[in-house]
């Protein structure tokens, strides 16, 4: 069967046509559903595409930030007040992976990629879906767990609560090349203050899954106590726990066990 | 195969042609219209020898659906030509010898371009970064950076 | 005589050739600058078909029943290529120098002996309908236990990967199941010696990963020939290839090449050649079958694996008076040019070293993974970098610098090489010395006066006999910890040596007498012979 093309200028239809049809997948930047259908991927062959400004806003101006589906890496290294986030989109591709790719798509990447996501699991955004039956709002953890089955929703945007300082939120990717390469592990934390102690931390992994987790024994270890010598080496020894990494050409799970820990220690403390 | 008619600009010339559904770019400028100097390398997103400029910005054709150009401006390495004479780009990139097998070089001559036309005088972390999505595979990364940097002073000084 | 008229053009030629330390632009920037280079994909021919590859689902399996009627009825299939098609689906590469037998099909008969072999061609007109024919075609498998070790390969019992060797080695001059090399007598030297260090090395395969993957396109041309474009990096043995497969003379074919994507070896095995050819002459139409990047960097040939024992001899002043080496040199299903790469494994075990007395094994062998092939000094490398990294630790064992270490053992004019040629124009001494100075490393005063044009020959060009070999198989070589290991290693079983059911040759082959020139001839691959 040949690929059919189907492009909406709602949103609403194009989450239509993307749930009545199992072989229709939703074309964002390209960089998954492109490169499938390169590689002689026969289970797609419906391409639906929606060209709603909705899906490509961002809004940033007040203390919740949303981002369209469609919104590029590009388009958020051009935004002054998403610089925090400037440090997961700049880990992702080369310029034109940047130019192409979008916050939607890095929701369905597989390991190695989909940084973002992990970025925007410790933010704990929550996904705003389209479905055949209506839209809804989806924590990112749910999102994240049920993704095989979520091919049939248009996700229409993703929304968090800005952090309050530029030292609650912290990033790092670790990548055999340099500036451009996949994921050997990617980490997040978003760790809020009050009086001195860290209330709701959390800590996401990618790569130490098949989809981006959160560390939660780090997690727990991390809450309620000051980000301290004593704490961040607690924090760091329970990284490793509940993850299940796989092997890959970048690196072999036991690798990725390894190391895990060693890094969540240098986000934690700052170190370079 | 069900066609879509498809026209847009192609280094400033406009085309029009007729593209199967889930055509990709590169399939579209080099088996339609001819223009051989994007390369296929991975039909992934991973080595950017595809790269092309679409409205001025760098994009991968082999990731890119052909129908998504209709009505945009599409410029490929055989477009930045001036007439007979090469490209400042070219000329530097011959002139550091930053082409060993030149299956990247189309891909690393657009992605320099991007640069240069967006900020003329960049640093060598910049160049870095500009390419890093270009991968050559016969580690000529040095004379590439060289050539970039080259092209971009030599292009102020004559300016 | 013929006069070379070097009047006519006097004013473009520079015979003087002091071309080093000046830039030379090469002849084809021109057109990689303004992409105009004309790689094989990048021809337009009218009504072009594209062949994709059925590929094989396991590593070892016996090919009970292919189907491929579904996928000869799929939409824009114009025609399925099975194996029965090729008309001499049976070739080694070497074949064309006479050397191996032919071991490998272009399509799979009757098994598969690695993951991804091709077993069925599908040409269509287009890429996505050949790959929806491909879903289309059944292939019930019958699985084999499969070996992915070149040790386990050689174990008794280990599944046959490739029935042409039943015995999992290459066999070198129609008898041996190895590259042997014999000088003096390394296990008396190594008995007497202050110290032995035994080590274990291996290299894992590598994968070329050109920018441009491997692929061809073939079209019908005037006069019953073919033009075929291609990415080959061994344009002529390609067409010879072609021609053997395809039971055809050479001149069907008009190869056209040389610009190539990036090949650094992984490019001279005709992967895409005959089938595309086949395709060509079975349609009609051109045909283009290009590797997809999975494909590349899945099936497409690596540099061969390598898993090196290394057992030396040092005295307490330094010198290296023994090595014992058994290396394994990892084919995969078939042997392409690995056959060669053993002959070169051996011929680079003893390094640039004089050592009085070395042994070595070196196998080349089948197991169940992709096939291995060229890549920058394949056989080489991984011996190499054993051996260099073995000299750091020997340099080591008996307190030496190992800069020092390497001087004292190089091999200097007039001595005799363990393949008992004598050694000339040697420059490891020198080339030592300019590195350490370039790296700032001390040498001592006697050390940078060393030479290799100096002290060596007499003593060091005499060969030790070597005794006659018993049938016991070889002692095995293990694996010993140094200061280099970082914490105690798991013990590692010692390999177990391999079935003796090859000879042992008969005696040690006799030093060659003066060479009278043209009367005897040596090659790598056969070995010395009278013209």
């Amino acid at each position: 069967m040949p690929v059919t093309v189907k492009t909406f200028t709602s949103s609403h239809d194009a989450a239509a046509a993307l749930s009545s049809d199992r072989s229709a997948r939703y074309l964002g930047g390209g960089t998954l559903v492109m490169r499938a259908l390169n590689e002689g991927d026969i289970s797609i062959s419906t391409i639906v595409r929606a060209s709603d400004h909705a899906m490509t806003r961002i809004d940033a101006s007040g203390s919740r930030i949303t981002l369209g589906a469609g919104v590029t890496f590009a388009r958020i290294l051009a935004e002054r007040d998403l610089a925090f986030l400037h440090g997961p989109a700049r880990s992702i591709g080369g310029p034109a992976v940047r130019n192409m790719g979008t916050v939607g798509g890095n929701l369905f990447a597989p390991v190695p990629y989909g940084d973002f996501t992990v970025a925007m699991l410790a933010l704990d955004a929550m996904v705003s879906v389209q479905g055949g039956l209506g839209g809804r709002e989806i924590p990112i953890d749910e999102f994240l767990q049920s993704r095989d089955r979520q091919t049939g929703t248009l996700v229409l945007a993703i929304s968090f609560a800005k952090p309050g300082s530029t030292d609650a939120f912290r990033y790092r990717k670790i990548a055999r090349i340099k500036p451009k390469g996949g994921a050997v592990i990617t980490l997040a934390a978003h760790l809020p203050l009050n009086g001195g102690r860290i209330v709701g931390a959390r800590v996401a992994l990618g790569s130490m899954a098949p989809t981006p987790i959160r560390a939660r024994a780090a997690e727990r270890a991390l809450e309620g106590r000051a980000l301290d010598t004593s704490t961040i080496s607690a924090a760091a020894a329970a990284a490793v726990e509940g993850t299940s990494p796989g092997d890959n050409a970048l690196a072999s799970a036991w690798y990725r066990r390894e190391i895990v820990g060693v890094h969540l220690k240098r986000l934690l403390s700052g170190q370079e | 195969m069900a066609k879509t008619a498809l026209q847009f600009l192609h280094n400033g010339r406009d085309v029009a042609i007729f593209v199967d559904g889930g055509t990709n770019l590169l399939v579209a400028l080099r088996e339609l219209i001819g223009d051989m100097t994007p390369k296929f390398g991975c039909g992934q997103g991973g080595c950017g020898t595809c790269s092309v400029l679409i409205d001025g910005e760098l994009h991968l054709s082999c990731l890119t659906l052909a129908e998504t150009v209709a009505g945009r401006s599409v410029e490929t390495l055989d477009g930045i030509k001036n007439g007979p004479n090469l490209h400042p780009l070219q000329r530097a990139f011959a002139d550091n010898f930053a082409a060993q097998c030149g299956y990247c070089t189309p891909g690393m001559l657009m992605a320099a371009k991007a640069l240069l036309d967006r900020n003329p005088q960049p640093s060598r972390a910049e160049v870095v970064e500009a390419i890093s999505g270009n991968i050559c595979r016969c580690t000529g990364y040095e004379p590439i950076i060289n050539a970039v940097l080259a092209a971009a002073s030599g292009g102020r000084a004559r300016a | 005589m013929l006069e070379l008229r070097k009047d006519l053009f006097a004013d473009e030629r520079d015979d003087n050739l002091k071309e080093i330390g000046k830039g030379t632009q090469r002849q084809d920037m021109l057109g990689h600058v303004t992409g105009t280079s004309p790689y094989f994909d990048d021809h337009k021919l009218q009504g072009m078909l594209h062949l994709k590859v059925v590929r094989s689902a396991h590593s070892h399996a016996r090919l009970r029943r292919i189907d491929t009627s579904e996928a000869e009825r799929s939409q824009g299939v114009r025609r399925v290529i099975r194996a029965s098609d090729v008309p001499r689906n049976l070739n080694t590469l070497l074949s064309l120098i006479n050397f191996g037998k032919d071991d490998e099909p272009s399509l799979a008969v009757d098994k598969v002996r690695y993951k991804g072999e091709p077993i069925v061609a599908i040409v269509a007109d287009s890429p996505r309908e050949a790959f929806e024919a491909i879903a289309k075609v059944k292939i019930d498998y019958e699985v084999l236990p499969a070996v992915f070790d070149v040790e386990d390969a050689l174990k008794p019992g280990a599944p046959v990967v490739n029935e042409v060797y039943p015995k999992n080695t290459f066999t070198y001059h129609e008898t041996y199941d190895r590259q042997q090399l014999r000088f003096g007598d390394a296990d008396r030297a190594l008995a007497t010696a202050d110290h032995v260090l035994e080590q274990r090395y291996q290299m894992s395969p590598i994968e070329h990963a050109p920018t441009e993957t491997n692929g061809s396109i073939a079209a019908p041309d005037t006069n019953g020939r073919y033009i075929v474009y291609t990415s080959t990096q061994a344009l002529f043995f390609s067409v010879d290839t072609c021609a053997k497969i395809l039971d055809v003379p050479s001149n069907t074919f008009h190869f056209i090449g040389g610009t190539v994507g990036g090949g650094f070896g992984g490019k001279v095995d005709t992967l895409t050649e005959p089938l595309c050819i086949l395709g060509a002459m079975l349609t009609g139409r051109p045909v283009r079958y290009v590797f997809g990047r999975e494909e590349e960097m899945q099936y497409g040939p690596p540099r061969g694996a390598e898993r090196i024992y290394i057992k030396d001899g040092v005295m307490r002043d330094g010198r290296v008076v023994a090595r014992k080496v058994r290396a394994y040199f990892d084919s995969g299903a078939y042997t392409r040019l690995s056959s060669y790469a053993a002959v070169k494994c051996a011929a680079h075990l003893p390094g640039p070293y004089t050592i009085p007395n070395v042994h070595g094994d070196v196998y080349c062998v089948f197991t169940n993974r992709t096939p291995a092939t060229a890549m920058r000094g394949f056989g080489v490398t991984a011996m190499d970098f054993a051996i260099e990294c073995q000299m750091d630790k020997l340099a080591h064992l008996v307190g030496m610098d190992p800069m020092e270490f390497r001087i004292l053992n190089a091999y200097r004019d007039g001595d005799m090489k363990a393949h008992r040629r004598e050694a000339k124009n040697t420059a490891l001494i020198e080339c030592v010395q300019v590195a350490a100075e370039k790296a700032k490393w001390p040498l001592r005063e006697d050390f940078k006066r060393m030479s290799s044009r100096k002290d060596g020959g007499g003593a060091r060009a005499a060969v030790t006999p070597t005794p006659r070999e018993t049938q016991a198989p070889p002692t095995a070589l293990s694996q010993q910890r140094t200061t280099y290991d970082r914490a105690p290693a798991a013990t590692r079983e010692p390999p177990p040596p391999p079935p003796p059911s090859s000879p042992p040759p008969s005696s040690p082959p006799p030093r060659p007498s003066a060479p009278s020139h043209g009367a005897i001839r040596f090659s790598s691959v056969f070995g010395t012979r009278r013209r």
